[in-house]
């Protein structure tokens, strides 16, 4: 067989893509999704903020599109608190016809005025503030010096340490809150926020130290040696190379530590009992269900106020939670 | 300033001994270069003296004092290290005066000090940027400015300049030793390139697996190598080894028989020498640059042969010329004009007052 026979009965090689056109189909892809997960995480939001809109007689209205704000004002009254109701709903709703305000702004001003007038939210939203920061700050005091030994200072047995600690993340809460009931009462802070202060951060100190260990791994080694060569002790390192290196990391942490707290539910519905104490999770929850009645509006009302604070955090230290912070460090 | 001694150091890692013993003598403001193949224990020795590992054995003593147990704070030295290691989130200005800072040093004395380093290198119009806005060399030179302005006893280059793309490298290789030559502090300097070390160091210290093969100055290194390891090692490109046999001359001389049909006659000088060994297997060692091509006038010492080009290699001011010897591959390192091209007959010229004979034994020279 000649070459030139070889040739011609090799299989031809055909090209059917290109470059641009897979990634053209990656990108359509890749939209079709977000948008589909946007979708999907978006729409309980929107379904809670229209229904923090209305009045107890409007979401019960089986005529109205539950998925639309109400269009004209409750001609019933806005007063979803029932014999609580307050002045500032009564003014409200002695204009209801033909006040300036849309229907859906009537209502929501409404189920706002009642929750902060007739309910011990603003106390809850307080507390709620008050054990958080206290969590943060005792979870970073811990999991910060934590993650700086257990990443960096190389000893016997840290790397089991590390995993432990990680472990212990993995128990949920609602097996440690009967032991961990026991122990608050033992301390005799039962039905006390500062119970929560102690407790939470064993849901926070094991996962934030984890975060962070990561990323105090991440630092060259050679940016410690050279701390240690200029003169630094281990602190100094810590506070003047690590945290400022790795401050994305600490602000990653930080975020968890507050999601954690102030979403925390089993915690102070097992400890807490009486409203001067609770937290929003479980204040809104024991203020605003009663036995079989839902005050839907208010509820949504409360957790739509409730869930602003972790929104308004995000929005500013996203900002600082920027990848890359070690460029330039080392070699890149 | 200070001199720096190493005695019968050991490092080991478990069960692995990355430095064996060494013994190392390194005088006032001299510039050392450890110099070896990766693993050789070279970056291991440095990081004894800076502090960083612990020695396993043996003692280090800086400025007479023993170290050994010494913090890298208090050992009064400077580190500069091969991925340059600055503070990321700090100016130039900031990680250069870090180590002043947090000694307390007066701020008018820091700023000084700073700012002077930073002339020194070229770097002034940087020292409100941050790493991340320098490039390679700019960093490096920040990282030297870094160990400068501390004014230590010594001075630590963990290959420093393997980072730096080869133009930069040559450039930062001069800027170091014009620092070395201001500011005349002992330096050990950690390379794995044996130019780096020749063009760099007062004396060289060549390694491998975790002993020093040999102690010298460049020259003494390239021309009287007393390891095969040394002899193959210093030199670029490489010593020409080649399995011989030693025989006896008619005439009392001695000859290299390098296979079946080349015999190279030993200098009368060597005879002496040499003469134990004959009859003895013994490896025949001649570096590139001592075969060139006929120049035309005879030379004591010289001996033509012929030999048929394999491969050539251009390099611009020189021509690498390839060929086999009893199945073993040479090079040559002729004049451009003269080389052939392969499978030609080629006629060269070997300058024996430079060869090497070593013993395949105790790989020493002999």
């Amino acid at each position: 067989m000649t070459a030139a026979t070889a040739t011609v009965d090799a299989p031809r090689r055909t090209f059917t893509g290109s470059i641009k056109r897979s990634r053209r189909w990656a990108l359509y892809s890749s939209y079709f999704f977000l948008i589909l997960f946007a979708i999907f995480f978006l729409v309980p939001p929107y379904y809670q903020l229209v229904t923090a809109t209305k009045t107890s007689e409007q979401i019960s209205n089986q005529t109205t599109n539950p998925w639309l704000p109400a269009l004209t004002a409750s001609a019933e009254g806005l007063n979803p608190g029932g014999e609580n109701a307050s002045k500032a709903s009564l003014a409200v709703k002695s204009n209801a016809g033909e006040s300036w305000m849309p229907a859906a702004l009537q209502g929501a001003w409404a189920n706002v005025t009642q929750l902060m007038t007739t309910t011990d939210f603003p106390i809850y939203f307080r507390n709620t503030a008050i054990v958080t920061v206290l969590v943060v700050i005792v979870t970073m005091l811990i999991a910060v010096p934590a993650a700086f030994s257990l990443g960096r200072m190389r000893f016997w047995g840290s790397g089991i340490l590390a995993t432990g600690v990680f472990l212990t993340y993995l128990v949920p809460d609602s097996l440690l809150f009967i032991p961990l009931f026991k122990v608050v009462g033992g301390l005799g802070l039962l039905n006390s926020y500062w119970g929560l202060v102690l407790v939470y951060p064993t849901l926070s100190v094991p996962f934030c130290t984890w975060i962070m260990i990561g990323y105090f791994q991440s630092i060259p080694k050679e940016l410690d040696e050279a701390a240690l060569i200029d003169g630094a002790n281990y602190l100094q390192m810590l506070f003047k190379i690590f945290i400022p290196v790795a401050l994305p990391g600490v602000i990653a942490a930080t975020i968890f530590a507050f999601t954690v707290s102030w979403a925390a539910f089993v915690y102070p519905m097992a400890f807490i009992y009486s409203s001067d104490q609770l937290v929003l999770t479980a204040g809104t929850i024991t203020s605003l269900v009663k036995a079989d009645v839902y005050q839907w509006g208010m509820i949504m009302t409360a957790a739509l106020i409730a869930a602003a604070p972790p929104l308004v955090i995000y929005a500013f230290l996203m900002d600082y939670y920027i990848a890359g912070l070690t460029a330039g460090a080392t070699k890149g | 300033m200070a001199n720096v001694a190493l005695r019968k150091v050991v490092k080991k890692y478990d069960r692995t001994e990355a430095v064996r013993g060494i013994d190392l003598d390194i005088a006032d403001k001299e510039f050392i270069v450890l110099v070896g193949p990766s693993g050789c224990g070279k970056s291991t020795t440095l990081r004894m003296i800076a502090g960083l590992e612990e020695v396993t054995d043996g003692e280090i003593f800086i400025g007479g004092d023993l170290v050994n147990d010494v913090p890298p704070k208090d050992r009064d030295i400077a580190m500069v290290f091969q991925n340059y290691a600055l503070y990321p989130h700090m100016t130039v200005f900031e990680n250069m005066s870090f180590g002043l800072r947090l000694k307390k040093y007066p701020k008018p004395e820091i700023k000084s000090r700073v700012e002077n380093a930073a002339r020194i290198l070229g770097i002034t119009e940087l020292l409100e940027r941050r790493p991340r806005q320098l490039s390679g060399g700019q960093r490096q030179r920040v990282a030297m400015g870094r160990a400068i302005v501390r004014n230590p006893k010594v001075f630590l280059f963990d290959e420093p300049l393997s980072n730096l793309d080869a133009k930069l490298r040559v450039q930062m290789r001069t800027e170091i030793k014009k620092v070395h030559q201001t500011v005349k502090t002992t330096t050990v300097y950690v390379t794995h390139d044996q130019v780096e070390a020749m063009t760099l160091a007062d004396r060289v210290v060549v390694m491998n697996a975790g002993v020093i093969e040999q102690l010298g100055t460049p020259q003494e290194l390239y021309h009287s190598p007393r390891t095969r390891f040394v002899a193959g090692f210093i030199g670029s490109p490489a010593m020409n080894f080649v399995p011989c046999t030693l025989t006896e001359a008619t005439g009392g001389g001695l000859s290299a028989r390098l296979g079946a049909g080349l015999s190279f006659n030993i200098p009368a000088s060597r005879t002496q020498r040499y003469k134990p060994f004959v009859g003895r297997e013994l490896i025949f060692g001649l570096r590139p640059e001592h075969m060139i091509e006929v120049r035309g006038e005879r030379r004591p010492d010289c001996q033509e042969f012929g030999v048929t080009v394999d491969v050539v290699e251009p390099m611009g001011m020189e021509t690498m010329v390839f060929f086999l010897v009893d199945g073993t591959e040479v090079c040559a390192r002729v004049n451009p004009a003269a080389a052939g091209q392969p499978g030609q007959q080629m006629r060269l010229v070997a300058e024996l007052g430079n060869m090497h004979l070593i013993d395949p034994q105790t790989d020493a020279v002999i």
